[in-house]
């Protein structure tokens, strides 16, 4: 019973951080971009605009509700419910920190410790294909078909040269448990020492997977109109844009967990803390982390120009995947010679 | 509690695969596959067997089936363009259906209930002895079925090289 | 010849291996990028922080009152016939007794109308008018949201008694020492 109340608090907790972070990382993304382009972002909601994204949420919630005659009802509504789940599944392998000790009792701040953690991560994003897919699709628009069909591709095409760097990086890492990679990975041996090029195909895959710049072909304003969400306005058009955000989220904690050693950080432990306060400096840690990525990411948002489609598949196909299976073939051999 | 899971999960699969046959869109029918595929995922996980049920998920739902999804919108099937066969061929088709069934209940009923299956909590499907298995006992194999993939990978290249170079001329 | 000296000849030349990687160019433009964000920033917070009007800004128009608080027009019409957009309309009423405290001359603008949307803001009124009557002010013309409402009578032109509108910026040399001019007196 106590197990099952400590499950449910740790998911209630995990989802509404994700969401809150999703939420503040859409200001976030606006202060940045005013800040790289000489302006100062949205500031007159609050201190600093920080009551901006209820602002934004309240507008998306009070916008018609609108659908296109010709749609598929059900897919249409599924379409952004799928984007938001899968979104938001990912986050249950995440070890958010070291375990707690409270009373005697160990709470792992983990709500599933999966042995196949690294491959569930890989399955969900495959997932995320789905929502975008059956979303354009049911709108009926050619816009949306266009977005769609682009989304999906581009992701197949960038799923294989991620699947290689992280199988580059379980072969090194001998485990395919989330806990097990962020165990070894203590002090100073992350794992983006070892395996920068795995760590480089990743990134760039993330960013792929979660359409961001400069792989946003599936939405480009400019040529789609918005792409797979053409059609969509209200909250359906909210879940959409948010659940952009929460892929982020969980990408920056992926790539964190998976490269730059989750929450271990070198000489925490010289600082002779107790273990709680250890665990909670960890959190910190790995969450700073997070926010470093999500930062990156924004960054190469505002910088990079976007891809044209033959490019995108060219980068993808032509320099992704061998380099990926390049360095797949290195890291085998290096591992052989070790012994 | 796993008893209920599997009437439960045994309960949607059913009618999924019922639902993805009798469905008059081709993209509801693809969903339901979907689905289905899940819930058999959901019998893996039941029986221990994670890396077999995760390895479903990325293989069935995220690569093949976005591929399915990729044909039925380009195809453009709907309704109105769907054409009546002939009842030579309905004929031919429940024949052939019910002796495909007839073949797969004729194995089930050679299968003796598997001991280490029904033991709750086996390893069989953990990843460490599966691969055990794959790279010991059935190397040859998994190399094989491997070269099979490539050889069909080339093949598929040479059809899309051979059409284009048609279209240039 | 060029206009600027920025022109450059377009090459076709092959990338070397560096540049065809993109990625120093990628890490140049991140670093451009990064570099904005400690520069200064070029927004004015408007209603906070407001921008300094130039001095020859030509805005909303006022009807000036002399310094007994007489209402210095006297429906001559010079400006209503300099406009050229054709924005000023007025009708001329005669002063009766006992309404010298609210008129300097014989004669005064019963109605005098602008409409806001012909006014192209050129100042001609201004420069016609003997009386030194009308002004355009730093004041910026109010947004409404009826046709009706641009067209700007009496009540919104001219200036109150209590809440006299600076327009000293406005009145050039020659304008001062015109009024300094002993024959002129009763214009100032």
């Amino acid at each position: 019973m106590l197990f099952l109340v400590y499950k449910l608090t740790l998911i209630t907790v995990i989802l509404l951080v994700s969401l809150g972070i999703a939420m503040y990382a859409t200001l976030l993304e606006r202060k940045f971009a005013g800040f790289l382009q000489d302006r100062y972002g949205p500031d007159r909601a609050g201190k600093w605009g920080l009551l901006q994204p209820l602002a934004d949420g309240g507008k998306l919630f009070f916008k018609e509700e609108y659908m296109p005659n010709t749609a598929d009802k059900f897919l249409y509504i599924l379409g952004p419910c799928l984007t938001m789940l899968v979104a938001l599944l990912t986050s249950a392998v995440i070890p958010w920190g070291p375990p707690l000790v409270i009373g005697g009792v160990e709470y792992t701040l983990q709500v599933a410790n999966l042995n196949v953690g690294v491959l569930y991560v890989f399955a969900i994003a495959s997932m995320g294909v789905w929502g975008i897919m059956i979303g354009g699709w049911a709108s009926n628009n050619k816009y949306s078909l266009m977005g769609a069909i682009r989304a999906s591709s581009q992701m197949i095409s960038y799923e294989l040269a991620m699947g290689l760097s992280i199988a580059a990086l379980i072969m090194m890492m001998g485990s395919v448990s989330l806990n097990e990679i962020v165990a070894q990975q203590q002090g100073w041996h992350w794992n983006v020492i070892y395996q920068p090029i795995g760590f480089l195909i990743f990134f760039i895959c993330a960013l792929a997977e979660t359409n961001r710049h400069p792989f946003d072909l599936p939405e480009c304003e400019t040529e789609l109109i918005g792409g797979y969400h053409t059609e969509y306005s209200s909250m359906k058009l909210g879940f959409y844009l948010f659940a952009e955000y929460i892929n982020m989220f969980v990408s920056s904690a992926v790539l964190a967990t998976l490269y730059f050693g989750g929450y271990h950080f070198p000489f925490i432990g010289r600082l002779g803390l107790s273990p709680n306060v250890a665990a909670i400096l960890g959190m910190v840690i790995l969450f700073a982390k997070i926010i470093g990525f999500i930062l990156l990411f924004m960054w190469i948002r505002w910088t990079l120009p976007r891809f044209r489609y033959d490019q995108l598949m060219r980068l993808g196909w032509k320099i992704l995947l061998p380099l990926a299976l390049l360095n797949l073939a290195v890291t085998g051999i290096f591992i052989l010679l070790k012994g | 509690m796993e008893q209920y899971l599997f009437y439960g999960l045994s309960t949607i699969a059913v009618f999924s695969a019922l639902m993805m046959v009798i469905s008059k869109k081709p993209i509801h029918s693809l969903l339901y596959l979907l689905l289905c595929f899940f819930t058999l995922a959901g019998h893996y996980v039941l029986l221990n067997a994670q890396f077999l049920a995760i390895v479903h998920i990325i293989v069935y739902a995220g690569a093949i089936m976005v591929l399915f999804l990729f044909t039925v919108m380009l195809l453009n099937l709907n309704i109105k363009g769907e054409q009546s066969k002939p009842v030579v061929a309905r004929i031919v088709a429940v024949v052939a259906g019910g002796l495909l069934l007839v073949a797969l209940v004729g194995v089930l009923r050679g299968i003796d209930n598997n001991p280490t299956l029904m033991q709750p909590n086996n390893q069989v499907g953990m990843m460490k002895n599966i691969s055990d298995l794959l790279f010991n006992e059935y190397v040859l194999p998994f190399e094989v079925a491997s070269i099979l993939f490539l050889t069909a990978m080339v093949g598929a290249v040479m059809l899309g090289k051979s059409e284009s170079k048609v279209l240039n001329n | 010849m060029s206009l600027t000296n920025r022109s450059k000849v377009v090459s076709n030349k092959k990338f070397s291996f560096l540049e065809s990687l993109y990625l120093p160019a990628i890490f140049h433009g991140m670093f451009i990028t990064l570099s904005h964000l400690f520069k200064k920033k070029t927004t004015v917070r408007y209603p906070e922080v407001k921008r300094p009007f130039s001095p020859v800004y030509r805005g909303l128009h006022v009807l000036k009152r002399d310094d007994e608080g007489r209402e210095r027009c006297t429906a001559c019409g010079l400006c209503a016939v300099a406009c050229p957009a054709e924005a000023i309309t007025m009708v001329a009423g005669e002063r009766q007794p006992g309404e010298e405290k609210l008129y300097r001359e014989e004669k005064y603008a019963k109605v005098y109308e602008i409409n806001m949307l012909r006014c192209i803001f050129c100042g001609f009124c201004e420069e016609a008018c003997p009386k030194e009557a009308i002004f355009l002010t730093d004041r910026l013309v109010p947004s409404q949201t009826e046709r009706e409402d641009f067209i700007f009578g009496k009540d919104k032109l001219v200036e109150p008694v209590d809440q006299r509108v600076d327009v000293s910026k406005r009145q050039s040399q020659k304008v001062l020492d015109f009024k300094k001019d002993k024959n002129q007196r009763h214009n100032s």
